[in-house]
């Protein structure tokens, strides 16, 4: 039984693999493909799920494959199916499955017909691995495909500029989100000392018996968890990435961000809950959040005057009272609440063009007029700040942008001096220094070796930084991507029990799409004179293929989970003490940072209005 | 008030803006208009480049579709040398057609447009659309909304600004920031001295309020379109372009405050004034040369190809009564439907009108709490038609209730209703069925429902429109119809009077699917309307008075067409007389004929149906089109529309025209002095002509003047769509409809003498325009020599077609199945 999961992976990686050598032109092979694989999935689940209750529906845990393994570290992929899986499972197999017939028809002649379905497929195998997860590494990786395909779906229409602008802010809050995941991943490493999976996480007394000695380390975790989560499912603070997300065909938009990509925060809380559910203080957080949201997200609903985000926003406050659901360990209902929510969710978004004849018939023959009317307990006052206020969604954007992205950008622009030859002589000396600082450690004081991890973590975070923020050259931004790691990796270094390996392993993968991006980089210069990342440049439209290649370098450097630095990642991380709570934020940090600064010069280069304008080419507005 | 006495007037800038911006009604009231109507006055290619150079539309085809278009010979060499040859001379042929075919041009367009405003970002480094637009955009949608949020603006019966103000005012914290905003808001500040803060140089002005606007055209243009037509929200909400542009400039005021704490100095004084000029004359351009006679070539190509067929037409006047007559809507959907009739019944008549059949009136139905204009869109009836009482149920659908948006009740609805949401989208992807949410034709008028139609007392009126027609106005409609159509004898005993209409799902634009000659309804009401008033007693006595004598035995018969679905209703039917009733029996028989086979035609077209599969399969796969949520393209509408003939069905009776042309009744015997002639194409330019140019700038310029895709597209306030949640409206034809047209100029073919065909053209002034400036290309066709005139630079002169030889078309029920792209024209010998 245990070995069959496996198989509901394997299955919808062979079926988007295959749907990438699908010729553009042939539409029906490929949607028979995408349908194919779906279905096929959703019967096997079906028959597997029906054997599974009937032999008594025990959880199922199976160890994949070690990637890696040192003497106290071991990578490795684990799967776990239980109730929460297949009801996941089964939900997403029948909700994709019904959107690819759909869209089989529905995007027929569509530019990008094969793109669509690719995304679709990958999105869904990454779902699944998601779902199927038994540890969080391997979580980890299906909800950095999610993240990917989601920004691909978002940006469909890549050659707008508000599904791009939207895509990459959607990206960027994943990333934040993702923040939670690692730390989360770091923390549990120093409280179980090992790579836990989650059919360890119900046992109720070696969690217990970790968390008695250490539980601070308990309630960062939880708090990373629900960050992450938060993040994901678009509670408050994040909710304004979810309306936001409807660029795309209206059937992935209803299927992700209506039901599947959106409800996966919900997910995490409840495959982590036997670990946060004895954590009182935890359970009370994470049901205030969900009431927040639930009763703000309420609101907002009730002032949208588009019907997709009236949705997306209606949706957003029932994943609240799941949440509310979890806190009070209300499992089984908010897993029925789920299915619900996504189903409705997805029909909503689905027949939300139909909306304009029904609702106009319905105003055409029942229509009473409003009135402005007072309550005695709602005065106007409070009414139309309310009604601004919602509106203005709670000012979330403008709150993100002050927290997040302000002082990211401010921090980044004092170093408005560099220009690529300055990184060298900036960049070479420095990191010499350093090096020798780590040969001759041992003639130096104590004090000084201590901070020096977090110093060069620190560069390396500003260097990012500045990355995110470089209005010019695409070389720089990523130069300075690719640099960070090494700050990294020297960072690390000074921990002892580090071995050159790892180091390799970690800087390995980096340092090939680096210089696979540096080239390209070069490449497109030549091709296009003019390469500023001041605006959107909009390339694919004439180098579709080069700027896929580009993408994957993209991904590379940024520790998608193509390349070795991706475990190198988990690894770094696992050296990082206990004690050294900056050194671990500074490095998550500028491991999220650089991924979004890694998609933006993507983003800039190759999506958004094309900067040649011998075509038809949309108002920046539309 | 105006506190300045410079040269910017600020109402004359407004109307002048507002008369380029896009003229689409909200989406319920949808009609084909010239999207570039601003530029009328002047001649096509003139405008076309000018629009371009200003506001950056594409307004051709691009030079690389021309040249491969004439690499596949859709474009034909003589045909071009000929055009080449009467505008550069034959000595230039050659240099010509080499810059034609093989010289490379810059296509890259640089507009005037939008040349102002972008300094914000180059002087101040300020993103002012990214801080305006989204809680513009979102306060506009949310004050007009019809009917999607739950919460409406608190505020709403004071008109826009006023509504504003007082929300500001009795708020803790309201939209605006800034104090100075906040200010300028209460003491209702003039445009003028918006400007004078923002811009600071007068000459200025006029290009920032352009800019500013035609950042975002699609708001602008519904907003000034509310303005001027406010009866087209059921909800009435007040509104002017002029309060529009005063809000915005707010904002930014706003914005720009927030920033920099009012130490900024206004845009004007960091440019030099010298370099913006928007309506300068636009210089000559070869570019537009090449293009424009590519166009010309284009589209002479194809009309060549129809007049040499139309001259050879050999015409068969047989003066028998025939078994039935038909009066079909002009529409080009109709033209392929009464094309298998008359194969299926030899010697039925069919005439083209448009499907008001004259009879302009608002109706009201049972429970409507409304009035639904059935008319086209300029005309203002003064009549109401009411529908007798009769118990009606509206069929209503949960999953589209607003509760399921609150959070109480959305948490029941999503356990419930949630679960049988999923079942119900299984069903719809795997057996479409009709559903409360489908916008059917039939649904507009039941078959049981009874009209009043007659009026016996002219006090009798509901909101100043008078309740039916007396038997007077009745008879004048009647004679109206009749007339310019030429049947004023030889009648059957069953007159058909079929309107048209359309069935979707999922589809934003239903209203364009409609008639268009009924402000986007179904004609049915129309239809049944018509067949009352020929029937009646007193106005036939009064017709014959007239010189239109119907006999008592023939009747008059409303039906309505389905366009979508292949489909014919008839109303009515026992009302028949018994002799009638068993002929009506046989023409049934001809109607589903003559359906399956026009569903088999047009089946051709969809890349999903296998055309060669049995009629009945065919037929059923159509059906199914219109009812599947997942289906972008429930039919074709208007597009490969090319053409309109006005003249006897004698003259294109035979003629195989692919569904391109609209064909409108018109006997010039009848009508000797050209006035019914003057009535028609009145109509036909503003609605054909209208139609043609709306798919035309769709398709060459989808992005800035059509929809785009419609996949992506979000339904707002219900007014318009737009992308995503922050976008602009998009206002045109989303790519799905225009996606199989070819962007060619209505060729309009008048059947009389070309004096006469002159005299009926000018009697308009607003009619000429069209034609003077070659909006639409008119011919006549001398009724009696079959010359061709061609109306060229306000002049009639004859026109010798390129191709000597007719086609000849033996079955075109075999071309059907060949191809999906279109079809030569030709004369059909089986006809």
């Amino acid at each position: 039984m245990n070995d069959i999961l496996q198989y509901f992976l394997l299955l919808p990686l062979l079926g988007f693999v295959i749907s990438l050598l699908i010729p553009e032109a042939k539409e029906k092979t490929i949607s028979w493909t995408a349908f194919g694989t779906v279905f096929i999935q959703l019967i096997g689940l079906v028959i597997f799920i029906f054997i599974w209750i009937f032999q008594g529906g025990d959880d199922l845990n199976l160890k994949e494959i070690t990637f890696l393994k040192t003497a106290n570290y071991e990578f490795f992929i684990d799967f776990y199916f239980d109730k929460i899986s297949a009801v996941y499972l089964f939900v997403g197999a029948l909700l994709t499955s019904m959107i690819t017939t759909y869209s089989r028809y529905y995007l027929h002649r569509e530019k990008g017909y094969k793109r669509f379905f690719n995304t679709v497929l990958f999105f869904f195998f990454g779902y699944n691995l998601a779902i199927l997860s038994g540890n969080f590494e391997t979580l980890f990786i299906g909800w950095e495909i999610i993240g990917i395909s989601s920004f691909l779906l978002i940006a469909f229409y890549r050659e707008r500029y508000l599904p791009v602008k939207n895509a990459f802010k959607v990206f960027s809050i994943y990333r934040i989100g993702d923040v939670g995941l690692i730390l989360t991943m770091w923390a549990s490493h120093h409280l179980f000392h090992e790579n836990i999976t989650f059919m360890k996480l119900n046992n109720y007394e070696l969690v217990n018996e970790h968390l008695q000695s250490h539980s601070l380390i308990g309630v960062f975790i939880a708090l990373s968890l629900a960050c992450a989560a938060a993040a994901k499912s678009a509670q408050i603070p994040f909710s304004s990435w979810l309306p936001r997300a409807m660029e795309g065909p209206t059937p992935s938009s209803a299927i992700f961000y209506g039901s599947l990509s959106v409800h996966l925060g919900v997910f995490l809380m409840l495959r982590t809950y036997p670990f946060w559910e004895h954590q009182t203080s935890m359970r009370i957080a994470i049901g205030l959040m969900g009431l927040v949201t639930s009763v703000a997200a309420s609101l907002m609903a009730r002032v949208q005057s588009s019907v997709k985000s009236q949705v997306a926003y209606s949706s957003i406050s029932q994943i609240g009272i799941i949440f509310i659901e979890i806190a009070l360990g209300l499992e089984t209902l908010a897993l029925i609440h789920f299915a619900g929510n996504a189903f409705l969710r997805t029909y909503q978004l689905l027949v939300s063009p139909s909306v304009v004849s029904y609702l106009i018939r319905d105003q055409f023959y029942n229509f009473q007029p409003k009135e402005n009317k007072t309550t005695f307990f709602f005065p106007k006052k409070i009414e139309n700040t309310l009604y601004i206020l919602a509106l203005k969604e709670f000012n979330l954007e403008s709150f993100q942008n002050l927290i997040l992205w302000k002082p990211l950008k401010t921090i980044g622009k004092t170093l408005d001096f560099l220009n690529i030859n300055r990184v060298y002589y900036f960049f070479v000396p420095l990191y010499v220094l350093g090096f020798l600082a780590y040969k001759f450690k041992l003639n130096l004081p104590v004090q000084l070796i201590s901070i020096l991890p977090e110093l060069f973590a620190f560069i390396g975070l500003v260097f990012v930084f500045k990355s995110f923020s470089e209005r010019k050259s695409p070389f720089l931004a990523w130069i300075l991507i690719v640099l960070n790691h090494f700050w990294i990796a020297l960072a690390i270094v000074f921990n002892e029990k580090v071995s050159v390996s790892e180091i390799l392993v970690y800087l390995a993968g980096i340092v090939i799409a680096g210089i696979i991006g540096y080239v390209a980089l070069l490449k497109l210069k030549k091709m296009e004179m003019r390469i500023l990342i001041n605006q959107y440049l909009g390339h694919i439209y004439e180098h579709p293929s080069f700027a896929f290649f580009f993408l994957l370098a993209t991904l590379g450097i940024t520790g998608f989970p193509i390349t070795t630095t991706f475990i190198g990642e988990d690894l770094i991380f696992s050296h990082i003490g206990s004690n050294q709570v900056f050194l671990a934020f500074f490095v998550s940090s500028s491991f999220i940072v650089s991924g979004i600064a890694g998609i933006r010069i993507y983003a800039r280069l190759f999506l958004g209005p094309h900067v040649k304008t011998y075509h038809e080419l949309p108002y920046k507005s539309s | 008030m105006k506190t300045h006495n410079g040269s910017f007037d600020e109402h004359a800038v407004l109307h002048h803006l507002a008369h380029f911006l896009p003229a689409q009604n909200p989406l319920k009231d949808f009609v084909h208009h010239n999207t570039l109507h601003a530029f009328q006055h002047k001649n096509f290619h003139k405008a076309l480049q000018e629009a371009t150079t200003i506001f950056g539309y594409k307004t051709y085809l691009s030079l690389e579709d021309f040249r491969q278009r004439y690499a596949n010979s859709e474009i034909n060499e003589k045909v071009l040398d000929k055009i080449l040859i009467e505008s550069k001379g034959q000595s230039n042929l050659d240099l010509w057609k080499e810059k034609l075919i093989h010289q490379n041009y810059d296509e890259s367009i640089n507009p005037r447009i939008g040349s102002l405003r972008s300094h914000w970002k180059k002087e101040y480094a300020i993103n002012l659309e990214k801080s305006t637009h989204s809680i513009l955009f979102r306060v506009l949608c949310s004050y007009l909304d019809q009917g999607i949020a739950m919460w409406n603006f608190p505020i709403h019966d004071q008109g826009f600004l006023a509504s504003i103000i007082t929300i500001e005012k009795n708020s803790i914290k309201g939209i605006f920031t800034s104090k100075r905003a906040k200010e300028l808001l209460n003491s209702n500040a003039s445009i003028t001295q918006l400007l004078e803060i923002i811009v600071g140089k007068e000459e200025l002005f006029e290009q920032y309020l352009f800019d500013q606007q035609f950042s975002h055209p699609g708001w602008s243009g519904m907003i000034a379109t509310i303005e001027s037509n406010p009866s087209s929200l059921l909800d009435a909400k007040a509104i002017t372009f002029e309060e529009l542009v005063k809000f915005e400039l707010l904002l930014e005021i706003d914005a720009l405050d927030k920033k920099f704490n009012s130490n900024w100095s206004p845009l004007g004084l960091k440019v030099r004034p010298e370099e913006f000029n928007l309506f300068e004359n636009v210089r000559y351009n070869e570019l537009f040369d090449v293009l424009s006679l590519w166009q010309q070539a284009f589209e002479w190509s194809f009309y060549d190809q129809v007049l040499s067929n139309v001259q050879h037409v050999k015409e068969n006047d047989s003066r028998e009564v025939p078994t039935f007559q038909g009066l079909f809507c002009m529409d080009d959907r109709e033209c392929s439907f009464r094309r298998h009739i008359e194969h299926f019944d030899n010697s039925a008549a069919t005439f083209g009108t448009p499907a008001f059949f004259n009879f302009e009136f608002y109706f009201q139905p049972v429970n409507g709490k409304f009035h639904t204009k059935l008319c086209p869109a300029p005309v203002t009836p003064k009549y109401l038609i009411k529908e007798e009482y009769r118990k009606k149920k509206q069929a209503t659908d949960l999953h589209y209730h607003k509760q399921s948006h609150s959070l109480f009740f959305g948490w029941i609805i999503s356990q419930t209703l949630g679960f049988s949401a999923a079942f119900k989208l299984f069903l719809n992807i795997f057996k479409p069925s009709m559903s409360p949410a489908t916008t059917a034709s039939f649904k507009h008028l039941h078959k049981k429902s009874k009209l009043i139609i007659e009026n016996f007392d002219i006090d009798k009126k509901e909101d100043n429109l008078q309740v039916g027609f007396s038997v007077v106005e009745m008879a004048d409609r009647v004679e109206g119809l009749l007339k310019s159509i030429g049947l004023v004898e030889n009648f059957s005993p069953i007159v058909y009077v079929v309107g048209h209409g359309a069935t979707s799902i999922n589809n934003t634009h239903y209203a364009g699917y409609d008639c268009g000659a009924c402000c986007g309804r179904p004609s049915s009401v129309n239809a049944k309307v018509a067949s009352f008033a020929a029937n009646h007693i007193k106005v036939r006595e009064l017709l014959k008075l007239r010189g239109i004598d119907i006999p008592t035995t023939t009747q008059f018969l409303p039906a309505l067409h389905d366009t979508t679905r292949d489909e014919i209703a008839f109303y009515d039917e026992d009302t028949l007389s018994d002799i009638n009733k068993a002929l009506h029996q046989q023409n049934v028989i001809t109607f589903a004929k003559a359906l399956e086979h026009n569903a088999k035609e047009r089946s051709r077209r969809f890349d999903t149906i296998e055309t060669n599969e049995s009629l009945e399969k065919v037929h059923e796969k159509v059906k199914k089109r219109s009812l599947s949520l997942f289906e972008p393209r429930p039919e074709l509408n208007h597009a490969t529309n090319a053409m309109c003939i006005v003249g006897r069905r004698n003259l294109s009776k035979q003629l195989f025209l692919d569904r391109r042309s609209f064909l409108n009744s018109f006997d010039y015997k009848v009508d000797p002095s050209g006035d019914y002639l003057a009535v028609i194409l009145g109509a036909i330019a503003p609605v054909g002509g209208g139609i043609n140019l709306e798919y035309y700038f769709s398709r060459v310029d989808n992005q800035k003047l059509g929809a785009g895709s419609k996949l992506p597209h979000n339904v707002m306030g219900l007014i318009g769509v737009a992308n995503g949640i922050d976008g602009d409206l998009r206002p045109g034809l989303p790519s799905q409809m225009i996606e199989v047209h070819d962007p060619v100029r209505l060729l309009v073919i008048a059947e009389h003498f070309p004096d006469k065909v002159k005299y009926a053209i000018s009697k308009n002034p607003a009619t000429y325009e069209w034609f003077k400036n070659d909006w639409v290309k008119l011919i006549a066709i001398h009724p009696e020599s079959k010359e061709i005139f061609v109306f060229n630079e306000e002049e009639f002169v004859v026109y010798k077609t390129v191709s000597k030889e007719a086609h000849y078309i033996k079955n075109e029920q075999e071309l059907f199945e060949k191809t999906k792209e279109n079809l030569p024209i030709g004369i059909l010998t089986n006809a």
